[in-house]
């Protein structure tokens, strides 16, 4: 696999597709990361439904929460067909455990306050239409028509949550000093996005560089700084999670580890 | 297939797209199915009659009820073979929305997607639905829908939703 890796560096710059289609196992692992990262993210943001510091911002982060939750239901189903053995994008949600999902351990991150929800979402966001922008490429028809669909979206969550930041950091002491905080936390968790997992299909060297050249974009306009080298935390996209997974697995779960096969 | 059954199945299908006609959307429902742009074919093979769709946006929650409404009208005439199909590429753009269905959604208070050729900016001028002034403001990207953005008008001082360009 890590021959894989080094050949993608050998390629064009622009290029981020692969000579062959990876094999199923390795593409159904690799949909599955993609699938419990927007699932996560998606689960997380919901918790602000009717907690959101005014109407409109409220409805803006669950609208983003159910943007995403589309997108996670779009590669689970994928997946599904991908696995097969009779998996669902039901039983892949619900019946599987923390070492099973392979979501960046960023999405899994409790909310925190407003800013630490806000700046998530924009280092998540410039990082997934990057990503995604990539996955058009791909040699698996269905994951480029999902990233196509998703990138759409993407663009407003970018837009919204680039502003935020802005009126964050240039705002008032306080938003100025919660944002700081918010940086100093999330940052070692940006890592990840750029350390490859064997599954992993993309450039994601170029990626660190646009992706790094936008958030300095905005972080200039913000008043902020890019913090120096530090050490990056890694583990989610292969299984081993911070504590945080556990309890919202719990809560996601439940009802299905409860009665199994609920409907509604 | 023989010419006879090539014939039926074209008149079945030009039906079927009538039948269509009448099938709302749940959340707006002054606005047809084919008015929003999301039915892309119509086939009939071996007597299966297949529906493909495309959703507005990925997390669209009205997907599964225009899916079973499709279904019932089906049935409802008759048709007992039925296969919808949800297929997300290309994706669905409000540029397929037809010009009835625009002016259907200003009767209806929500002001249609504006024309436009660049990038997503919220600089687009948009026309309140109520006053038709052009001197409105954005609330938020994010309205009641996915589809929708949350303006307000500084003339008449009305909010109102505008079905986002997408």
């Amino acid at each position: 696999m890590q021959d894989l890796t080094t050949s993608y560096k050998n390629d064009s710059p622009n290029s981020g597709v692969t000579s062959q289609p990876p094999p199923s196992g390795a593409g159904g692992l690799y949909v599955l990361h993609l699938a419990d990262t927007t699932l996560i993210l998606a689960q997380r943001n919901s918790e602000w439904c009717a907690h959101g510091p005014i109407l409109e911002q409220d409805i803006a982060i669950t609208n983003i929460s159910l943007d995403l939750l589309g997108q996670a239901r779009n590669f689970y189903q994928h997946a599904a067909t991908l696995i097969g053995n009779n998996a669902t994008e039901d039983s892949l949600a619900y019946l599987r455990t923390e070492r099973d999902f392979k979501n960046l351990l960023i999405t899994e991150l409790p909310n925190g306050d407003w800013a630490q929800t806000i700046l998530r979402q924009f280092f998540f966001s410039v990082y997934q239409s990057l990503l995604y922008s990539q996955l058009l490429q791909s040699k698996d028809a269905q994951l480029a028509a999902i990233a196509e669909k998703s990138l759409k979206e993407i663009t407003y969550h970018i837009k919204w949550s680039s502003e935020w930041v802005i009126r964050l950091g240039d705002g008032t002491e306080e938003s100025n000093k919660r944002i700081n905080k918010a940086i100093d936390y999330l940052w070692m968790y940006t890592g990840e996005f750029f350390i490859a997992a064997a599954y992993e299909e993309t450039d994601l060297a170029l990626l660190k560089r646009t992706w790094l050249s936008k958030i300095q974009e905005v972080f200039e306009e913000a008043g902020l700084d890019i913090p120096g080298e530090t050490f990056m935390q890694q583990g989610g996209k292969t299984g081993n999670h911070t504590e945080h997974l556990g309890y919202i697995l719990a809560e996601m779960q439940s009802l299905q580890r409860t009665y199994p096969g609920a409907e509604w | 297939m023989n010419n006879t059954e090539q014939n039926t199945d074209n008149t079945d299908i030009k039906k079927i797209w009538l039948l269509l006609e009448s099938v709302c959307d749940p959340e707006v429902p002054v606005l047809t199915i084919l008015d929003l742009g999301i039915v892309r074919d119509v086939k009939i093979t071996d007597g299966q009659v297949e529906v493909i769709i495309t959703p507005t946006y990925s997390g669209c929650p009205a997907m599964d009820a225009i899916s079973i409404d499709i279904r019932l009208k089906l049935i409802e005439h008759g048709y007992k073979n039925i296969k919808i199909t949800s297929i997300l590429s290309p994706a669905w753009t409000t540029d397929w929305m037809s010009e009835n269905g625009k002016r259907k959604l200003k009767e209806y208070g929500i002001a249609p997607p504006a024309y436009r050729t660049d990038r997503i900016g919220f600089t687009d001028i948009i026309i309140c639905p109520q006053c038709h002034s052009d001197n409105t403001k954005l609330l938020s990207q994010f309205g009641s829908t996915a589809c929708k953005a949350l303006y307000q008008c500084n003339d008449c001082k009305e909010p109102f939703d505008y079905f986002k360009c997408h």
